[in-house]
């Protein structure tokens, strides 16, 4: 008798045991991936720490589908060839979900691995036209678009600098070009022509010599497609050289690095980026958990989040995380999310961008 | 007249700074006929020690920017130099008198070794900095062009200038020097006549990293943005420059340097801003097909 107690509290005990491995096992794997080393790190960091908090908000209400997230990160460097080794990582680890990637160059040949694969992608980031205008049914964005932006900085520099010599730049990167040739044509189109048109090369330190052609040419309004490192340096080169000029760029300026290597002569530069989230109501709960932890939620972090966020809900109200059928839903419904009420267009893009002008002062940035 | 000469400016700036870089690869490739492929990333190293020597600094305490530049002077190039002792020791020398590509790979795989160290040590991210020395004057102007010369490029001038001075000093007039020169003539009849070659190779490997370690802290201060990645690109430039100047040669090093700066400024500023790298490493190749051992090298040299 006792015997047989003994046993049946074993075998209790080892039933147990299996119920609680269980949920354990049955985990969903979510990816996030950016540049997390590299000249762009900084924005890496902002996407890993907004999916990371998303996914532990998530996983403290209970999870998705009765189950937990697991988060892996992947780091493209913003190298288009290392952003394809990630995705291929992603799929053999059997990911069904995506928030990433941070440079449009490496959304771009990522999105056709999660399209083969059959995973949904949300880029928080990535504001090309190209991802969404020749992705799939897997590609969606939280951020805006670089048509709407460029429309927004040319309507702009039409206004305020139409009898100024103007001057735009790109870097030759998906984004960048992207965003310069958007911004030009939205300018030329309201009758505003360039003095110049050029490409630089990412990655150098000195630009003395771009910066003496402009000089040359009078520039004295200077539009930057590119990100904040190769920005930074072309404004302290510029200002050292005594150019009196005002730079503009886009939403890669987001990062408090990009006062960090120009310092005050940073001073009074431009871009463009959509009103600040971090102010919006909705935003207000998550924005006070990141400040617990000492994160500052600058750029692109509650983007990231917004990106994990929707997609958790599409996927509960789905009630199945199968990536096609949670982008049906993603497109039919609207979703409440830390960014206010999103919903989607035919091809993925969010249908509200609201892009404004922000200026550096002082070492942080406002709205104008 | 006035664009061109602000060009210039722009373009010596840079040759400095890839000269610095470029004796260090023609010191040792004289000496021991060997390409230190890990002298790039002793330069990163250099700027890294930089930085934490100015942070360091102002951490404890020390305002005056001249007193820190020439501690942080200081200490980057002690530092830097016993890493350009401990590379030849570890890397180089149980290697010497081996088929002569193997310390070629070695050095690769030091180069390698370093960048990693720094992105494990010091993170993969970019460090910058805002200009220690800001401001310039303007020196010339003509149709409302205004040449400008920024006080950081004065001082590059200067401490570029005065390095070599000691150099030139060093190599030609000390006894040191004298060994110098006669190990890159002969290692082993130098031995023979009772010069200590270890350690005179040991040497040229720390002067060159210390030199390579101003090159550091002058990127530092002008461009204010490094990260672990940088010695590549600056060594593959300098390298070209050594190359161009004639391996070997210390005063075909400078001019290399001076070359390659000046090609890339002036084809930014009158060709195209993108392609100067390929003018570049264009004339490279022309010269080569041309003079074969660079503009000042001798021909007579056989090792690698």
């Amino acid at each position: 008798m006792f015997r047989r107690t003994l046993i049946a509290g074993a075998a209790a005990l080892a039933f147990a045991g299996v119920m609680a491995a269980a949920p354990a096992s049955a985990q969903i794997k979510i990816g996030t991936a950016g540049p997390i080393t590299g000249s762009n790190a900084t924005f890496g960091a902002q996407l890993k720490a907004g999916a990371q908090q998303a996914v532990d908000d998530i996983n403290a209400k209970g999870g998705v589908l009765g189950k937990k997230l697991e988060l892996s990160i992947g780091d493209d460097a913003c190298d288009p060839k290392q952003a394809v080794s990630v995705a291929n990582k992603f799929a053999a680890d059997k990911v069904v979900f995506v928030a990433g990637h941070f440079c449009s160059s490496s959304s771009i040949p990522a999105s056709k691995v999660y399209t083969e694969e059959g995973i949904l992608q949300i880029t928080p980031a990535s504001t090309n036209p190209k991802f969404t205008d020749e992705g799939s049914w897997n590609t969606f964005r939280t951020c805006g678009r670089d048509d709407q932006q460029g429309a927004v900085a040319g309507a702009l520099i039409a206004k305020e600098f139409k009898t100024r010599k103007i001057a735009v730049l790109h870097d030759n990167t998906a984004y960048g070009k992207g965003l310069a040739d958007e911004t030009k044509k939205a300018m030329n189109k309201l009758g505003v022509k360039e003095t110049m048109y050029t490409a630089y090369v990412p990655g150098d330190k000195d630009y003395s010599a771009l910066v003496s052609l402009m000089k040359k040419a009078n520039v004295d309004v200077i539009y930057i497609g590119g990100y904040h490192t190769e920005t930074g340096l072309i404004v302290k080169q510029a200002r050292e050289q005594g150019m009196n000029v005002t730079v503009i760029g886009g939403d890669a300026l987001v990062t408090n690095e990009f006062w960090q290597i120009t310092g005050p002569l940073g001073e009074g530069t431009l871009m463009t980026f959509p009103s600040d989230p971090r102010t919006r109501p909705t935003a207000k709960a998550v924005v006070d958990a990141f400040k617990a932890k000492g994160i500052d939620p600058e750029g692109y972090v509650l983007y990231s989040y917004a990106a994990v966020e929707i997609w958790a809900k599409a996927a509960t109200k789905a009630g199945t995380t199968d990536a096609k059928k949670v982008a049906e839903t993603l497109h039919a419904g609207t979703w409440d999310t830390v960014l206010g009420k999103i919903s989607y267009d035919k091809k993925g893009d969010v249908t509200v961008a609201d892009y404004v002008f922000y200026i550096w002062h002082n070492g942080s940035y406002s709205e104008m | 007249m006035a664009y061109a000469l602000q060009q210039l400016i722009n373009g010596v700036t840079l040759g400095m700074i890839y000269g610095l870089i470029a004796v260090g690869y023609t010191m040792v490739y004289g000496i021991i006929g060997m390409i230190n492929f890990a002298h790039g990333d002793v330069f990163m190293i250099g700027s890294f020690l930089s930085l934490i020597a100015i942070t360091g600094l102002s951490a404890l305490g020390v305002t005056s920017v001249p007193l820190t530049l020439a501690l942080t002077l200081v200490f980057a190039a002690a530092f830097a130099a016993i890493y350009g002792w401990a590379i030849e020791r570890i890397a180089y020398r149980p290697l010497r008198g081996s088929f002569r590509l193997a310390p070629l790979i070695s050095a690769i795989g030091m180069s390698i070794a370093l960048q990693n160290f720094a992105q494990v040590a010091q993170g993969a991210r970019d460090k910058n900095m805002p200009s220690m020395i800001p401001g310039g004057m303007s020196i010339f102007e003509q149709d409302g062009f205004v040449v400008q010369l920024s006080w950081m490029q004065i001082v590059i001038f200067v401490v570029t200038l005065s390095l070599l001075a000691i150099f030139t000093w060093l190599v030609t007039k000390t006894s040191l020097g004298r060994a110098m020169r006669a190990c890159e003539q002969d290692l082993k009849m130098a031995a023979l006549l009772g010069i200590d070659t270890n350690r005179t190779i040991s040497l040229t490997f720390v002067i060159g990293a210390a030199l390579a370690a101003v090159a550091g802290m002058m990127f530092l201060l002008y461009y204010g943005s490094i990260n672990f990645y940088i010695g590549f690109n600056a060594g593959v430039k300098a390298f070209t420059a050594a190359v161009l100047g004639g391996v070997g040669s210390l005063p075909g090093a400078v001019i290399g340097g001076l070359a390659i700066g000046l090609i890339e400024a002036f084809w930014s500023g009158y060709g195209s801003v993108q392609y100067k790298d390929v003018a570049a490493f264009s004339v490279l190749i022309i010269v080569l097909i041309f003079m074969p051992s660079g503009l000042l090298g001798r021909a007579d040299v056989e090792k690698v």
